[in-house]
C-alpha cells in the first residue's frame, strides 16, 4: 500500500469540498473494493475521503410509495432492514448474499453502484428496479447511470448520496457464485413493477450489468419459470474466462433467470 | 509401556494451540532485530526474457534505500546456483540435465516472478518503492507452458543444459513382461490422464529474516522451513553462504508448509548475503502473490494409463506414460517426486505381476515444481483409481468387486516397482467403507436425487500410499544426496522434568502434543512435566524434518530408542537405590517398583539421583540424557478405502458432495483428535483438487490463477461432513507400529470424487477440477447418452 490521507467528512458538502481540494482524492464508502485494490499497490489515491460518517447518508426511509436507502448504508443493514425485507424481499436477499460477513458489515450501497463492479449484486437490482441514484449534483436513473465496466455517469467531484427504489409488486435474484471470488458469474435480477417485468444481468456481460430484451419478453407475456427456460442469450456478449466460458455463461443466464422468477412465487 | 491416561490413543487437546488460539504464535516475521533493515525483491513480468539492461540508480538515491544488489554481484561473491539434491539417471544411463538457477538472475529470466534484484532499504515500503523504480529492460523470448508442447520439436529453448527440455527419460519395470501381459490380454482399458497443477497456500507465507555480525563471522536464519537443519545443510555445502558451525538456522513457529517449505528458495538465500554486504539484518516476508508466484507448485503431469486383464478380469499389466512439468528449474527435491515418489506405488493394492513405467521430466516457463502433500503419491493413487473404476465400467463388474478381485492379500508382497508392502488389510478397510456408506443402498439414494433433479453418484478410491521415507542406504542408491533418518535426544532434568529435542518440525502437525504423549506413555509422567523442543539448529544437533508423514514413524521411532535408553539407566538405578535386582523393577505410573514388595521410588527422585550422583552404581555416569539415531527398515504403507458420493445439478453442473467416507489403516495412533484433523485437511486439499483448484497459464506464462480472486481454495462449504474410521494393521517396521496420517486424504481422496462425478453425469470424459462449468460441458457432449437414459 502506498502512504495516502484519510478524511473523515462530516456532511455531504464537506465530503465534496475535500473530494475538489485534493490532487488525485477518492470516496472511501466501506473500502470493501478500494482498499484491497490500493493494498496491491494497483490504485494509489493521494487522500480518500470517508463518506460512512455522514448522518444524511445513512438509514433506510420509506418514500413516496418507495424506499430511499442512504449511500453509506451497509449491505447487512439492507439485508437486515424490515422495510426492504416487506417491501422488496428480493432486495434484501440480494444483500445478504454479497460478499462474506465481513464485507456485508463494510460494504455499502453507493460504493458498490458508484464502483460498478460488472460482477457485483447491486447494479442488477437497481437496473431491474429502475432505481433513480441520487448524488450531490442531481437525479440519475437507474438506466443512465451505469455505462460499462467500471464506468458510471458520475462526474469526478460527483457523490452518490442516496438510491431510490421504486416499489414492486415481486422481485427476486438468483445468482451462481464465482467459485473463487464468490461474486457473480451471472447474477438475474427479476423484478414486476406497475411499469412492466424488467430484468437485468450482472456477471456475465461484456459491458457490465445490462438488461435482457427477450427475458423481459417472455416473462411479460407469462411470469412463470417455464417462460424464460427456452430463452437463450447472445454468446458473444458474454465474458469468458478461466472459470467459464461464454456458452456457460449463456447457460446460466437462462437457468438462474428461472430461479429468480421461482423464487418471485 | 506404563499406561497412562494422556498416553497413547488418548485424545488429549493441542498444547500448542493457547499460542495460536490467543494470537500469541511466534512466526518469523513476527522476529525483530535491532537495526533490522527489509528487502524486496525485482522480479521478472515476462516468463522468458534476456535481461538487456538493468538500471538501479534511481532506486539507489531513493529514501532510506541501503543497497540494491544484483545477480552479478551474487556470482561475484561465490554464492553457488540452487541444486537439485535428488540425482535421476535416464533409461540410457545419462544423468538428469539440470541448468543453472541462480538466487538472482542478471542473463535470461525463465518464469514470471524470478528474482533479478533486490533492494534493501530501512522500512518495507520504502524498499517496495524503490524496487518499482528499478529499470530493467527485458528482450522477452517465446515461451512454453504445457508439458507436451515443451517436448515438441521446435519448442523454446529453456536451458542449454536441457536439450529439447528434456530433464530425464526414466523408466521402472519389466517392460517385456509387461508388453507379453498385454500381448496375451483378454481385455485392455485406455485412458489418458491429467493431473492439475496446484499452488500450495499454507496460511503463513515465506519469510526469512537474516543476521550476520561480523565480530563472530556468524549468521542467523529465522526462517519458515520444515526442516532447518537441512536448510543450513544445503545454504553449508552447496550455496557457500557460511560453514555449518557459522550458520543458525531456527524454523520457529511455522504457519502450514504442505512440502513448500521443504526447500531453500532463492529470497532466504538472498537475504543472508545481503545481511553481510549490507551489514544490517535483513528481513524479508513474501506477499501472497509473490507466494502464488514462487513457492513450489505441486503436481501437473499428462499420462497415458493401460491396464491389461485376463479373461476372469484379474490385472495381468499395466503400462504407464508419464510427462511430468517441473517448471523453469529443478527445485531441491523435484526430481524424485515423479519417480520415486510416485512410480513405485503404481501397483496400488493390487496384485499386478507386470507393470512398466515411462517417466519423461520437462523444463517449462512455469514456477517451479516439487512435493506437495502427497508427492507423487497422489498422482499414482489418481491414476490407479482411475484406471480401476474404468475398467470395472468398461467390463461390467461392480467397482467395488472389481477391486476386491485383484487385492494383495499375503505380506510382505513384492510389488513389480521397487516397493515391498509389508503389512495391510485391504478386504477390512473396504469392508469398513462400504457398510459406512451404505453401498447397497445407493440405487435407492440416486432414484430419490432424481426426484430432486439431481445427479447422484458413488465413487470408491482404495488407496495405498508410502510414508516414513525411509531407509538411507535405499534413498541412497536410488540417487538421494542425503540420508532420511531422524535423530532424537531425551533430557530428564534432575527434578524430572523431560526435554524431547527432535530433528522432526512441526508446522501444523502437533508434534509439542504427540511427541509428549509417548513420553507420558513410556515413563507414566504427566505431559505437563514434557516439553518438545524443536526447530533450531544450536539446539537439535541434527535432524531431516517433516514431510512425507513420517515424523511418526522415523521422529518417533528415534525418540523411542532415547527413551529406551533412559528409561534403562533409570532402571539400573533405580535397582540401585531400592537394593534390588533389575529384573525385578517394574515402572508403573511415574514409580519404579520391587516386584512382591512395597519398595518404590518416584520417577523424578531416580531422576535427581542421577544428578546429585551421590550414590550410583559402579561405573554409572551421573546425568539422565540420552540420543538416538532412528534409520527406518523400510517405507511404511498407510492404505484405505474412500467413498464419496456427490449430487450433481445438471442445469448447472455444480457438484455437491454430499457424503465422504473415509477408512483409513494408519497402524498404530498416538493421538486419535489429531488424526482426524489430518485427514480432514487432507481430504479438504485432495477435494480441493477433485473440484476446484488449478494453476492455470496462459501460452505466454502468466500465471492467471495468481490471487484468491482466481484460485478456488476450498472452503467450508465446499465439503462435507466427513465420516471417517479407521482399521488396525500394526507396522512391523518401527518399534511403535506407525505408519502415517499427514496425507493420506490428499492422496486418496481424489479418484473418489472424480470416479463420483463421472458415475452421477454418466460420461468418464471428465478432468480434474471438476468445475461446474467442466461438468456442464461434459454433461452437454455426452448429452445424447442422457437422453437415451
Amino acid at each position: 500500500m502506498y502512504e495516502t490521507n484519510y478524511h473523515r467528512a462530516t456532511s455531504v458538502d464537506d465530503a465534496a469540498a475535500k473530494l475538489g481540494a485534493a490532487e488525485d482524492a477518492k470516496v472511501l464508502s466501506g473500502g470493501q473494493t478500494l482498499l484491497p485494490t490500493m493494498k496491491q499497490r494497483l490504485a494509489a489515491p493521494s487522500d480518500v475521503i470517508d463518506v460512512t460518517h455522514i448522518a444524511d447518508m445513512k438509514g433506510i426511509t420509506e418514500s413516496g410509495g418507495g424506499i430511499r436507502i442512504g449511500a453509506a448504508t451497509t449491505h447487512a443493514e439492507v439485508a437486515g432492514s424490515e422495510i426492504v425485507k416487506r417491501m422488496l424481499p428480493g432486495l434484501a436477499a440480494l444483500a445478504g448474499h454479497i460478499g462474506d460477513p465481513h464485507v456485508r458489515h463494510m460494504g455499502t450501497i453507493g460504493g458498490s453502484l458508484a464502483n460498478n463492479d460488472p460482477a457485483a449484486d447491486y447494479p442488477s437490482a437497481a437496473l431491474a428496479l429502475g432505481a433513480t441514484i441520487h448524488t450531490n449534483a442531481r437525479q440519475i436513473s437507474a438506466e443512465d447511470f451505469f455505462t460499462g465496466m467500471f464506468e458510471t455517469a458520475l462526474d469526478e467531484s460527483e457523490i452518490v448520496t442516496a438510491v431510490e427504489f421504486p416499489k414492486a409488486s415481486a422481485c427476486a435474484y438468483a445468482k451462481y457464485p464465482n467459485p473463487a471470488s464468490r461474486y457473480a458469474m451471472a447474477g438475474v435480477f427479476v423484478a414486476r413493477t406497475d411499469g412492466g417485468v424488467r430484468v437485468a444481468v450482472t456477471g456475465a456481460g461484456q459491458n457490465g450489468v445490462f438488461r435482457h430484451a427477450g427475458l423481459e419478453d417472455a416473462l411479460a407475456q407469462s411470469f412463470s419459470a417455464d417462460a424464460v427456460a427456452g430463452v437463450t442469450t447472445d454468446p458473444d456478449q458474454l465474458l469468458a474466462d478461466i472459470h467459464g466460458s461464454a456458452e456457460y455463461r449463456a447457460n446460466l443466464v437462462t437457468v438462474m433467470a428461472k430461479r429468480a422468477v421461482a423464487a418471485c412465487a | 509401556m506404563t499406561g497412562s491416561a494422556e498416553g497413547i490413543g488418548a485424545r488429549v487437546t493441542r498444547r500448542e494451540d493457547k499460542r495460536f488460539i490467543i494470537g500469541k504464535g511466534r512466526y518469523t516475521d513476527d522476529m525483530n532485530v535491532a537495526g533490522m533493515c527489509h528487502a524486496a525483491f525485482v522480479r521478472s513480468p515476462h516468463a522468458h526474457a534476456k535481461v538487456a539492461s538493468l538500471d538501479a540508480d534511481a532506486a539507489r538515491a531513493m529514501p532510506g534505500v541501503i543497497a540494491v544488489l544484483t545477480g552479478e554481484e551474487l556470482a561475484a561473491d561465490g554464492v553457488g546456483n540452487l541444486i537439485c539434491g535428488w540425482m535421476i539417471h535416464s533409461k540410457d544411463g545419462t544423468p538428469m540435465k539440470m541448468g543453472a538457477w541462480r538466487a538472482l538472475e542478471h542473463e535470461t529470466v525463465r518464469h514470471v516472478g524470478q528474482a533479478v534484484a533486490v533492494v534493501v532499504a530501512e522500512t518495507r515500503a520504502q524498499a517496495r518503492d524503490a524496487a518499482d523504480a528499478v529499470v530493467v529492460d527485458y528482450d522477452a523470448l517465446d515461451a512454453v507452458v504445457d508439458s507436451l508442447d515443451a517436448l515438441k520439436p521446435g519448442a523454446p529453448q529453456i536451458h542449454p543444459e536441457a536439450e529439447g527440455n528434456l530433464i530425464y527419460d526414466w523408466e521402472i519395470g519389466d517392460e517385456a513382461a509387461t508388453e507379453a501381459a498385454f500381448a496375451s490380454a483378454a481385455h485392455v482399458t485406455r485412458m489418458e490422464i491429467r493431473n492439475n497443477r496446484l499452488v500450495p497456500n499454507p496460511m503463513e507465507p515465506r519469510s526469512a529474516l537474516a543476521h550476520y555480525e561480523e565480530a563472530d563471522e556468524h549468521y542467523t536464519l529465522w526462517t519458515t522451513s520444515q526442516n532447518p537443519h537441512v536448510a543450513r545443510l544445503v545454504l553449508s555445502a552447496f550455496y557457500n553462504i557460511a560453514p555449518e558451525h557459522k550458520l543458525r538456522v531456527i524454523a520457529p513457529d511455522v504457519g502450514g508448509g504442505f512440502g513448500s517449505k521443504i526447500y531453500i528458495y532463492p529470497e532466504e538465500m538472498v537475504c543472508l548475503w545481503a545481511s553481510k554486504k549490507t551489514g544490517v539484518p535483513v528481513k524479508w516476508t513474501s506477499d501472497r502473490t509473490e507466494a502464488f508466484l514462487t513457492d513450489a507448485h505441486g503436481r501437473d503431469h499428462h499420462s497415458e494409463a493401460e491396464v491389461a486383464l485376463d479373461a476372469d478380469n484379474k490385472i495381468i499389466g499395466l503400462r504407464v506414460k508419464t510427462v511430468a512439468n517441473l517448471g523453469a528449474y529443478m527445485s531441491l527435491f523435484s526430481s524424485s517426486v515423479p519417480t520415486y515418489l510416485y512410480a513405485t506405488l503404481l501397483s496400488g493394492q493390487y496384485d499386478i505381476p507386470a507393470i512398466h513405467c515411462n517417466v519423461k521430466t520437462v523444463y517449462t516457463n512455469t514456477t517451479p515444481v516439487d512435493a506437495y502433500r502427497g508427492a507423487g503419491r497422489p498422482e499414482a493413487t489418481y491414476l490407479v483409481e482411475r484406471v480401476m473404476e474404468t475398467t470395472a465400467r468398461e467390463v461390467g463388474m461392480d467397482p467395488a468387486e472389481f477391486r476386491r478381485k485383484n487385492f494383495v492379500r499375503s505380506f510382505p508382497h513384492q510389488t513389480p516397482v521397487i516397493m515391498c508392502y509389508d503389512a495391510g488389510d485391504y478386504d477390512a478397510s473396504l469392508d469398513a467403507a462400504l457398510k459406512a456408506i451404505d453401498y447397497d443402498g445407493f440405487a435407492a439414494r440416486k432414484a430419490e436425487a432424481a426426484r430432486r433433479g439431481k445427479l447422484r453418484g458413488i465413487g470408491l478410491s482404495c488407496y495405498i500410499e508410502a510414508c516414513g521415507i525411509a531407509p538411507s542406504q535405499a534413498v541412497g542408491s536410488l540417487g538421494a544426496g542425503v540420508g532420511l533418518w531422524e535423530s532424537a535426544e531425551v533430557r530428564v532434568n534432575p527434578v524430572g522434568t523431560i526435554e524431547v529435542l527432535t530433528g522432526s518440525h512441526s508446522h501444523g502437525q502437533g508434534h509439542e502434543t504427540t511427541f509428549a504423549q509417548l513420553v507420558s506413555e513410556r515413563l507414566g509422567v504427566g505431559l505437563d512435566t514434557v516439553s518438545i523442543v524443536h526447530g533450531d539448529t544450536d539446539k537439535v544437533q541434527f535432524g531431516m524434518g517433516t514431510y512425507g508423514s513420517r515424523s511418526g514413524a522415523v521422529g518417533m521411532s528415534a525418540i523411542s530408542k532415547a527413551l529406551d535408553k533412559v528409561e534403562s539407566k533409570a532402571r539400573k538405578l533405580a535397582a540401585h537405590l531400592m537394593e534390588a535386582s533389575e529384573g525385578d523393577i517394574t515402572l508403573e505410573g511415574g514409580t519404579f517398583k520391587v516386584a512382591g514388595t512395597d519398595k518404590e521410588l518416584p520417577f523424578f527422585q531416580v531422576a535427581l539421583a542421577a544428578y546429585t550422583a551421590h550414590n550410583m552404581p559402579e561405573g554409572m555416569e551421573p546425568g539422565l540424557k540420552e540420543g538416538a539415531f532412528y534409520d527406518p527398515t523400510n517405507f511404511t504403507f498407510p492404505a484405505g478405502t474412500y467413498v464419496c458420493e456427490v449430487e450433481v445439478d445438471p442445469e448447472t453442473g455444480k457438484t455437491e458432495v454430499v457424503d465422504f467416507v473415509a477408512a483409513d489403516d494408519f497402524g498404530t495412533i498416538i493421538n486419535p483428535m489429531i488424526v482426524e484433523g489430518q485427514v480432514h485437511g487432507g481430504l479438504t486439499q485432495g477435494i480441493g483438487q477433485a473440484l476446484l483448484e488449478n494453476a492455470a497459464y496462459d501460452a505466454d506464462g502468466q500465471l492467471l490463477s495468481a490471487s484468491y480472486m482466481d484460485y478456488t481454495m476450498p472452503r467450508a462449504d465446499d465439503v462435507p461432513s466427513y465420516r471417517l474410521m479407521t482399521t488396525v494393521t500394526e507396522c512391523p517396521g518401527n518399534p511403535l507400529g506407525m505408519k502415517g496420517c499427514g496425507e493420506a486424504g490428499a492422496i486418496g481422496s481424489p479418484p473418489a470424487v472424480i470416479n463420483a462425478i463421472t458415475d452421477a453425469i454418466g460420461t468418464n470424459a471428465l478432468e480434474m477440477p471438476a468445475t461446474a462449468a467442466n461438468v456442464w460441458r461434459a454433461l452437454k457432449s455426452a448429452q445424447p447418452a442422457q437422453a437415451a437414459e
